[in-house]
């Protein structure tokens, strides 16, 4: 039973990692309907911006600031630059597009900052939470801030004016276009979020797995599974997501006999593609509606 | 219908003769022309090709969105490496027996993988491009993988008589089955089965509506699909004569996927093009830059997209319409029948 | 009588012509080698997922740079050859192909990885082309009856996890062990070793927790295995997951009666800092060379020529790292080899000069260690040292141990 609760926790800690990945997904979904493979890598991008900036010795929050600003900002411009070219083109050459953006900034981020690991300080402290070995104090922090994000998320596009234009946008681009939104500019503030977003989750997400350039391909993955799990049409499914997928794989590698510890990875997929078959659009997700 | 009929005129592959004659005759004579190790190369790009082939099948001509084809690609590379390996099986015979085992599995994947669409069955998909690697290193079947260390194959020699080496004798195989299998797909989507695959594609509503077994043939496309990437993951194990779990990670499904991209989404001349891509622009890359040879290669990328959206088939049919109107204009100027 | 004297001339003239031979001992050369420069090949993984081992290649390079600079080896410069493979094994094979037939190199050094180097194996022995010092620890690159070409370099994991049983059996004979290893081909083998070394008694390992490259953190093997009641935790992790592992350990509270780090992530600066210094105290590993962030070190002669080959020829590198030290090792015994081949630069030679190491001592390597081969002996190195930490540096013990694993010494 110990182990079980322990299992739980710890799978909770990492699933919240998965969660934070898993709201920046939805993020940008949201706001292009794409999958983004980039995404992690802007979030690991932004974090050793955040890492080069302690280390020319700035107060934690604020190069924690500035480096969500910096994503912010490269975000936008990666939206205006690089996609709005192609943003006719075909759905594949865009996520071509994204993929060479994932190859562009892995190799740029090993080419400057090299592949061993650095430790990037957490703000929370790592002290064990309320003295029981149980879970830290950074991950308590973590998740308390993917909770915080959310609520911020739910009310800017439910009862913001920039939100639900931001939603109109993204849904009928056309007639947003006539009632006089700036369709370009949405979009581009929805790529800025969302990098902002990943720039968040990275920073989050550094002090426990350590810092380098490869340190966010295994958690863009569980991000995706959690985010599609979830229901891609609601950030609140995806964290849901990722936090299920975190305490499912633990205990799928813990419990099952002979197969679990090996197959860890395998039996938390076969379970989030068997929830697929039963919700199509993910557990929370609202089926879409086409005209037909 | 508009849409349907420019797609159906995609697939009217309008390559003279004249063009795919030259190409194989080109093709044949390369292989006495070039280093040994320049053959093998163009060797692995033929595998690619009729991998992505696969791939195109299922996602350019059928819609489906597949990430998971490296999964194929290593159950194919897999069944031939231990057919070889373990039970002695002439290499020829690994091919089919990998193309019916793909078959089996992809239909067996595609007909849950009905109630996806989209960016779910995407995920689905990439889950197996994922999990595959696992299973392979899987202990209790390392009796048949070989395990984390792999299996190693002998390559077939060249027959006996032929004065050509092992390593241009397999080139012509694979050759020839490249030829074999582009003409089964052409043959495929010119006939019944490929216009009922487009109709899905666009409309599959309307499709159902005219009579199409929908659940049939999606599952059924995703089984070929699987059956052509198989085999040419049997035939890549035989070039490379190694399999390991690490050989067939999702990176291989990415690279076929910008493959298929960069060839020509619905185009099966594009997929030889890909092929070249997927394996001659990764080595440009690192020659430019040995630090930055990822951006490099991201920065190339990009650069096509943007110069061919609809990939290099797409490209080239855009120059092929610009200059049929040129003609078609200067001939009504002259007063001709165009 | 004439013709006696002529021939006696002319059979004297040929004795002296004979006894003159050395003198004309041509340059043999295969290709790869002529009387400017040598021609070395090497695959390194400069992308993905072990892109991190890059640093290893490009200390390589630094290093031959260096020599050029001084002039070469017996006057030629070499021209290190270095292609990224990703980690791919057919990759490797098509970098291996190019190396061997489009830049004709004379060897190939320090491959990296034993995926890609299985993938290659059997190509290299059969074009005869050394794949000389190969950059993985597997036990299967010493078996010269077989594939008389291919060469190992650093002591082989089975040997490592053989070194940690016999310690185990002599100090903790009554406890319970648990190890977290990676699922792979290096990670299985270092278990195998542990398992072979402890024998009859390998029932003392009561839980074994794998992990993948792309798991993101390890803290739910490291649960499993505190739950197991073990009190000998043995960790067979790269860098960031050992560190993790070690931090986790003390995170939870768990205080194991003896911690083991494999050798691949012991480096004070790559895996203790990150992991926390003071939940690293009392960690147990094996040594073979210098940890250039332990400050026993500091005034170390042969480390600080290191450290100053580091910052002129290679001062992106990070001196923490101990693939730096490895690399510059590494290139060092090929050094030597290519040095005892004077002008007799063939492949043959190579492995024969390969093969005929004799008590070579390398500065960065620990005292005492020194590197051995023969031709039924193609394992270099088979010597380590334990040591154990004491929060801030690592206090070497016991004698020099030697491995007993191998194709030559049998078992």
């Amino acid at each position: 039973m110990e182990l079980f609760l322990h299992q739980v926790l710890a799978g909770l800690a990492t699933g919240g990692i998965y969660a934070c990945m898993a709201l920046a997904i939805v993020m940008i979904y949201q706001a292009i309907a794409h999958l983004n493979f980039a995404q992690g890598e802007m979030a690991m991008f932004s974090t050793f911006i955040a890492w080069q900036l302690l280390q020319w010795g700035l107060p934690f929050w604020i190069a924690f600031l500035a480096a969500a600003g910096i994503a912010f900002l490269g975000g936008v411009f990666i939206e205006r630059v690089l996609f709005k070219p192609i943003h006719k083109a075909p759905v594949l050459s865009q996520i071509v597009a994204f993929i060479a953006l994932f190859a562009i900034l892995n190799s740029l981020a090993g080419f400057i900052w090299d592949f061993n690991i650095k430790t990037f300080p957490s703000p929370f402290g790592a002290k064990p939470l309320l003295g029981s070995g149980l879970i830290s104090t950074h991950d308590a922090g973590m998740i308390a801030l993917t909770v915080f994000l959310l609520v911020m998320l739910y009310g800017f596009f439910g009862y913001t004016r920039i939100g639900l234009a931001m939603r109109a946008a993204a849904a009928h681009p056309e007639s947003a276009r006539l009632v006089g939104i700036r369709v370009g500019w949405m979009t581009a503030l929805g790529w800025g979020m969302a990098a902002a977003i990943g720039g968040v989750a990275g920073m989050m997400i550094a002090p426990i797995v350590f810092l380098e350039p490869n340190m966010m391909l295994g958690i863009l993955l569980y991000g995706f599974a959690g985010a599609v799990v979830g229901g891609l049409s609601s950030p609140g499914g995806a964290v849901a997501g990722g936090f299920a997928v975190g305490v499912v794989e633990n205990l799928a590698g813990t419990f099952i006999p002979y197969v679990g510890r090996e197959l860890k990875l395998t039996i938390a997929l076969v379970l989030i593609v068997a929830v697929l078959m039963i919700r199509p659009s993910g557990v929370f997700g609202r089926p879409v509606m086409t005209r037909v | 219908m508009a849409n349907l009929r420019r797609s159906a005129a995609a697939v009217h592959v309008g390559i003279p003769l004249w063009a795919l004659g030259g190409a194989l005759v080109i093709a044949l004579v390369l292989p006495l022309l070039l280093k040994s190790f320049v053959v093998f190369q163009l060797t692995l790009v033929m595998v690619y090709s009729i991998a992505i082939l696969g791939l195109n099948l299922l996602t350019g001509f059928n819609g489906q969105f597949s990430l998971g084809h490296s999964a194929f690609y290593a159950i194919g590379a897999y069944t031939a490496a231990i057919l070889m390996d373990r039970w002695d099986v002439a290499y020829y015979w690994t091919l089919p027996v990998a193309g019916i085992a793909c078959f089996i599995f992809g239909f067996l994947f595609g007909l849950p993988a009905l109630r996806l669409e989209g960016i779910y069955l995407a995920l689905a998909t990439f889950a197996l491009a994922v999990a595959t690697p696992q299973i392979l290193k899987f202990s209790l079947l390392e009796k048949f993988t070989g395990g984390v260390q792999g299996i190693v194959i002998l390559k077939p020699d060249s027959p006996p008589g032929l004065p050509i080496n092992a390593d241009q004798w397999l080139y012509y195989f694979t050759l020839a089955v490249l030829i074999v299998m582009f003409a089964g797909a052409v043959n495929l989507v010119r006939g019944r089965t490929g216009r009922a695959m487009l109709a899905i594609r666009e409309h599959p509503i309307a499709a159902r509506l005219m009579g199409i077994n929908t659940a049939l043939y999606k599952s059924m496309t995703f089984g070929i699909s699987g059956l052509y990437t198989g085999i040419a993951g049997a035939l890549g194990a035989i070039a490379v004569q190694f399999v390991a779990p690490d050989s067939f990670t999702f990176l291989l499904s990415i690279s076929l996927l910008v493959g298929l991209v960069i060839g020509g989404v619905g185009s099966i001349p594009g997929c030889i093009v890909g092929g070249l891509f997927v394996l001659f622009v990764p080595n440009l890359a690192e020659h430019v830059s040995k630090g930055l040879a990822g951006a490099v290669y991201g920065a190339i990328l990009l650069l096509v997209i943007y110069l061919m959206p609809s990939g290099a088939a797409g490209f080239a049919r855009l120059i092929w319409a610009r200059a049929g109107s040129a003609r078609f204009k200067s001939s009504v100027t002259e007063g001709r029948t165009p | 009588m004439t013709i006696r004297r002529r021939d006696f001339c002319v059979t004297a003239a040929a004795g002296l012509a004979f006894l003159n031979t050395p003198a004309w001992a041509q340059k043999k050369y295969d290709s790869g080698a002529t009387d400017a420069e040598i021609k070395i090949g090497n695959i390194n993984p400069y992308s993905g997922p072990a892109s991190s081992y890059g640093a290893i290649g490009k200390t390589e390079a630094a290093y031959f740079t260096m020599l050029n600079e001084k002039g070469g080896i017996n006057g030629r410069k070499i021209n290190f050859i270095s292609y990224d493979d990703g980690y791919s094994p057919p990759k490797a094979v098509e970098q291996a192909r190019k190396l061997v037939e489009s830049d004709e190199v004379l060897l190939v050094f320090q491959s990296l990885g034993t995926p890609s180097n299985s993938a290659i194996h059997k190509y290299m022995n059969s074009k005869k082309v050394p794949q000389l010092f190969v950059a993985t620890g597997a036990t299967k690159w010493g078996d010269p009856e077989h594939f008389p070409w291919t060469m190992g370099w650093q002591p082989n994991y089975q040997s490592e996890g053989r070194i940690y049983a016999k310690y185990i059996l002599q100090n903790h004979p009554n406890s319970k062990i648990a190890v977290m290893y990676q699922n792979d081909d290096y990670g299985k083998d270092l278990l195998q070793g542990l398992k072979d070394g402890l024998g009859a008694k390998a029932s003392m390992i009561v839980a074994q927790a794998p992990y993948e490259t792309s798991d993101p953190t390890v803290d739910s093997q490291v649960v499993t295995l505190k739950a197991s009641g073990a009190d000998i935790f043995i960790n067979v992790a790269t860098p960031k997951f050992a560190a993790q592992a070690i931090r986790k350990v003390a995170e939870i509270g768990w205080k194991p009666t003896l911690n083991i780090v494999n050798n691949v992530a012991n480096s004070i600066g790559s895996t203790l800092k990150p992991a926390g210094l003071d939940n690293s105290k009392g960690l147990v590993s094996t040594f073979y060379h210098k940890d250039a962030s332990d400050p026993t070190w500091k005034d170390d002669p042969a480390m600080k020529a290191w450290s100053a080959f580091m910052d002129k020829y290679y001062p992106d590198g990070d001196k923490t790292s101990t693939h730096t030290v490895y690399g510059y090792a590494a290139a060092q015994t090929l050094e030597q080899v290519l040095k005892q081949c004077g002008d007799n630069l063939t492949r043959e030679n190579v492995m024969k000069q390969a093969a005929s190491l004799k008590d070579l001592q390398i500065g960065v390597m620990l005292p005492g260690i020194k590197i051995n081969t023969g031709p039924r002996d193609f394992f270099p190195i088979e010597q380590m040292q334990m040591a154990k930490f004491t929060g801030e540096r690592w206090e070497l013990f016991g004698q020099i141990i030697s491995g007993e694993v191998g194709g030559s010494s049998g078992s």
